[in-house]
């Protein structure tokens, strides 16, 4: 295999309602970026949308789990969860719009910021749901 | 300014991390809603939150903000003292509200 066809690849299952583990994954991959040399703005912004991920599966989601792949040029971070998905894209995307709990919001989440976080750090993004439905969420990052 | 310097000037009671820390900060930010936090504190900032759990840590850790200043003296769970020790980031608790504690560290020269 040629030097820059070479990946690594990190798996992190993230569970329910887990607000104790929540930022575990999201810390393991900067500490991975940082030990590869990857360049800290962009570790930075890996790391705040591989966060935002973790704590919609953790909050929103049955539960899930989140790829990162390091390639020569990119990285990209999958987010999928096994439900229940979500009704309205374009709202889910808007600042402001959230359906957190109320438990939830008074740990400081639900924002409505964490899906617009996701875009803004990412080069691609793209997200694939629907009511009842898994939740898919996928960002590129280049390196 | 040096992390040591404004525990001592500001009387903050220290919780977590290491201690006469000689790390400086260059800024402060004040909210509470996570991912607004996430969207704009900025690696190196004093955050100043109500928030006590555990979460708080990770989003500290992720931003590089290397410490937390809980107003109000807000009681702080254990199990977040203990993830701060891990990560090396300093709570400290204060008496004062968020506005005070923002107006003094804006005396200091922040
Ligand atoms: N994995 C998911 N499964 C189901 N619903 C989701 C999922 N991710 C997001 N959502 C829906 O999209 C909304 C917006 O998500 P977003 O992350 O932007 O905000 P939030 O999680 O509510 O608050 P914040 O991220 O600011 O703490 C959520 O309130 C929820 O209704
Ligand atoms: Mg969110």
């Amino acid at each position: 295999m040629a030097e820059s066809e070479k990946t690594i690849k990190l798996e992190y299952e993230v569970g329910k309602e887990e607000f104790s583990k929540a930022g575990l994954a999201s810390s393991n991959i900067k500490k991975v970026l940082n030990q590869i040399g990857i360049d800290a703005k962009v570790v930075r912004r890996v790391a705040i949308a591989a966060y935002e991920s973790e704590i919609n599966i953790v909050i929103h989601s049955e539960g899930g789990k989140i790829t990162t792949e390091i390639s020569h040029d990119k990285i990209t971070v999958i987010a999928h969860d096994k439900g229940n998905g979500i009704e309205n894209l374009e709202k889910a995307m808007t600042k402001g719009f959230s359906t957190a709990s109320n438990e939830a919001r008074e740990m400081g989440f639900g924002a409505g910021m964490g899906l617009p976080n996701m875009k803004r750090t990412s080069d691609q993004f793209s997200i694939e749901s629907s009511k009842g439905a898994e939740t898919r969420v996928e960002m590129i990052f280049n390196i | 300014m040096i992390i040591n310097e404004i525990i001592e000037e500001l009387k903050l009671n220290q919780l977590s991390g290491e201690k006469n820390s000689m790390k400086t900060v260059d800024g402060v930010y004040i909210c509470d809603l996570l991912s607004w936090v996430m969207a704009n504190g900025s690696k190196g900032d004093i955050w100043i939150t109500v928030q006590t759990h555990l979460n708080i840590i990770a989003v500290a850790s992720l931003l590089e903000m290397p410490m937390i200043i809980v107003p109000e003296s807000i009681e702080v769970e254990e199990e977040t003292l203990a993830k701060a020790d891990e990560e090396n980031i300093i709570v400290c608790t204060s008496e004062l509200d968020s506005f005070t504690l923002a107006c003094k560290l804006n005396e200091m020269g922040m």
